[in-house]
């Protein structure tokens, strides 16, 4: 087990496996399949202040080794998260979880974190900053480094756990973004988000998704992941969190390769429910395989 | 749920585009109304079907209709081995459905009616189906809901077959006291409108996962926020809010 541990912003973990947030919920639908204490951490469904239905449906659409989702931050709001969603979890991971936040304004930001802070079962905060921003007049709080800093000195102002900011990869330079993010203040950051994706529903000739556009993900996306990763790991001291289409043992250790401590697996576990259990399972014989001791040292081991 | 490797044993056509796949593997616990979620080479998402019947225990029935690539490449298999996911959705309420349920089905929603027409006539109701469909090359299963003992009307909307018109022509004047049903939208809701009787209405949404951790089917109830694979996919006529 000690071969696999590492330590992500002064919390240790027991291997670098995160399910990604919305992939995983607030995890006990996955603890019925099995116990959810092997992961290394998971991150919750994105939360916001006030509880959210999300978009019209469908919302969801088949892609070419991937899928597109636009379901619109559906969550409870974090009052009902803290009182109603923690207590389950509690009973079925003994761990800390890293609390994935989303919000339309810096002050939505602060409101959350502020709340989560007060709850032990919260390690990290994964403040997710690519959905729009209302306030901003619609630009992404992610697409702007001033905007992204400005998130980041609002939670870290709250807050006293680490806080690793979640990027969109929708930017035209993602490392001027994590760069100010760390300025700010950021413990880590995490990338990439899903791409922005369309699909077309030929007879009907309507876009598939009811918003039209949504996130792109899956294993499709893995050599961008991998591009991005690269890109902020070389560009920040602080630890990155790597994601974006992983869905095996030999993904999670070119994710590491590339410069991530730990990785979220996303859109493989929709398909495949037991797919952390296994990369867990299947890791060891793996490290084996590519003469591996520790998972530790192989962290941004291509320059 | 449980994740299952079953080997194809069987598929044929029995209607037009209409397929009927046999599988054998694990199928314990599964219930009438509840979904199996199935990965195909090549596509990324599993492709959600409901379940028609457990004949016997480690036979899996299933019928779909072919309507895009992964029904489409389902056809065409003849044999192999399929990954499964089973025990999907929280499946039909048996227990509310007095001495003379009604089954209503249309279309490819006829399929689940059958294995819980079974159950029902087992525990000695009367059961009575309408089966809807558009034409008469569509239709499938009169004959076996006929076999199981039930009493059954077929509709088609062109009149080529049984009663001219839609399910909602068939139920005039039939006493039932409890419906259970699957079928497009717009049948659900007119059926809905037919009757002062309660009932149970099965609902279709394109999924992600299909086990409730992607919130990709989502839909507002009177009851609160449901998700349509792990909730549903049945839901009370009370709970419904028809907005589309």
């Amino acid at each position: 087990m000690g071969k696999m541990k590492v330590d992500l912003c002064g919390i240790e973990l027991d291997n670098p496996i995160i399910p990604a947030s919305g992939t995983f919920g607030y995890g006990y639908e996955f603890a019925e399949l099995y116990d959810i204490n092997i992961l290394g951490t998971f991150s919750f469904k994105g939360t916001t202040k006030d509880p959210r239905f999300g978009n019209p449906t469908p919302r969801i659409a088949e892609c070419s080794s991937g899928m597109i989702n636009a379901v619109g931050l559906q969550n409870p709001g974090v009052e009902k998260v803290i009182s109603e969603e923690l207590p389950k979890l509690s009973e079925c991971f003994n761990k800390k979880v890293m609390a994935n936040v989303s919000g339309f304004s810096v002050e939505d930001y602060a409101y959350t974190c502020e709340k989560l802070d007060k709850c032990d079962q919260v390690g990290w905060l994964e403040v997710n900053v690519s959905c729009p921003n209302v306030h901003g007049g619609g630009m992404s709080f992610g697409t702007s480094p001033e905007a992204a800093a400005e998130v980041t000195r609002a939670v870290k102002a709250v807050t006293t756990k680490p806080v690793l900011i979640k990027l969109s990869p929708n930017v035209t330079d993602i490392v001027s973004i994590a760069k100010a993010c760390e300025e700010a203040g950021a413990d880590g950051i995490s990338l990439i988000n899903t791409l922005l994706g369309m699909r077309i529903d030929l007879k009907r000739r309507t876009p598939v998704i009811a918003n039209k556009m949504g996130g792109f993900s899956g294993s499709a996306i893995f050599p961008v992941a991998v591009r991005m990763v690269y890109q902020v790991a070389n560009a920040v001291e602080i630890p990155v969190v790597g994601m974006g289409g992983v869905s095996s043992a030999e993904d999670v250790i070119e994710m590491m390769l590339a410069g991530a401590t730990a990785v979220e697996i996303g859109a493989a576990n929709l398909v495949d429910p037991f797919v952390c259990r296994d990369i867990i399972r299947d890791l060891p014989s793996v490290m084996e395989k590519y003469g591996i001791t520790s998972l530790k040292e192989i962290i941004g081991g291509v320059r | 749920m449980k994740q299952t490797l079953f080997e194809i044993k069987e598929n044929i056509k029995i209607a037009k585009n209409v397929f009927r796949m046999t599988l054998a593997g694990d199928t314990e616990g599964i219930i009438p109304g509840q979904f199996v979620n199935i990965k195909l080479d090549g596509l990324y998402l599993r492709r959600p079907i409901s379940v028609c019947d457990v004949p016997t225990d480690g036979v899996l029935v299933i019928i779909y209709k072919v309507v895009g690539k992964g029904t489409e490449l389902m056809s065409e298999m003849s044999e192999g081995k399929l990954d499964v996911l089973t025990g999907l959705g929280n499946g039909y309420d048996i227990s509310l459905s007095g001495d003379a349920p009604l089954l209503v089905g249309g279309g490819v929603g006829v399929p689940p009616l059958y294995m819980l027409a079974k159950k029902l006539i087992e525990e000695g109701k009367r059961v009575s189906v309408i089966l809807g469909f558009n034409t008469k090359d569509e239709i499938f299963y009169e004959d076996e809901f006929k076999a199981l003992g039930a009493s059954v009307a077929v509709t088609t909307v062109d009149g080529s077959y049984g009663i001219k018109g839609f399910v909602t022509d068939a139920m005039k004047g039939k006493d039932f006291t409890y419906f259970y049903s699957c079928g497009p939208e717009p049948m659900l809701k007119a059926l809905c409108r037919a009757t002062e009787v309660s009932g149970e209405l099965s609902f279709e949404e394109r999924m992600g996962c299909g086990f409730g951790a992607c919130m990709g089917c989502s839909c507002k109830t009177l009851t609160g926020n449901k998700r349509i694979c792990k909730d549903g996919p049945v839901m009370k006529k009370e709970e419904i809010i028809w907005e589309k």
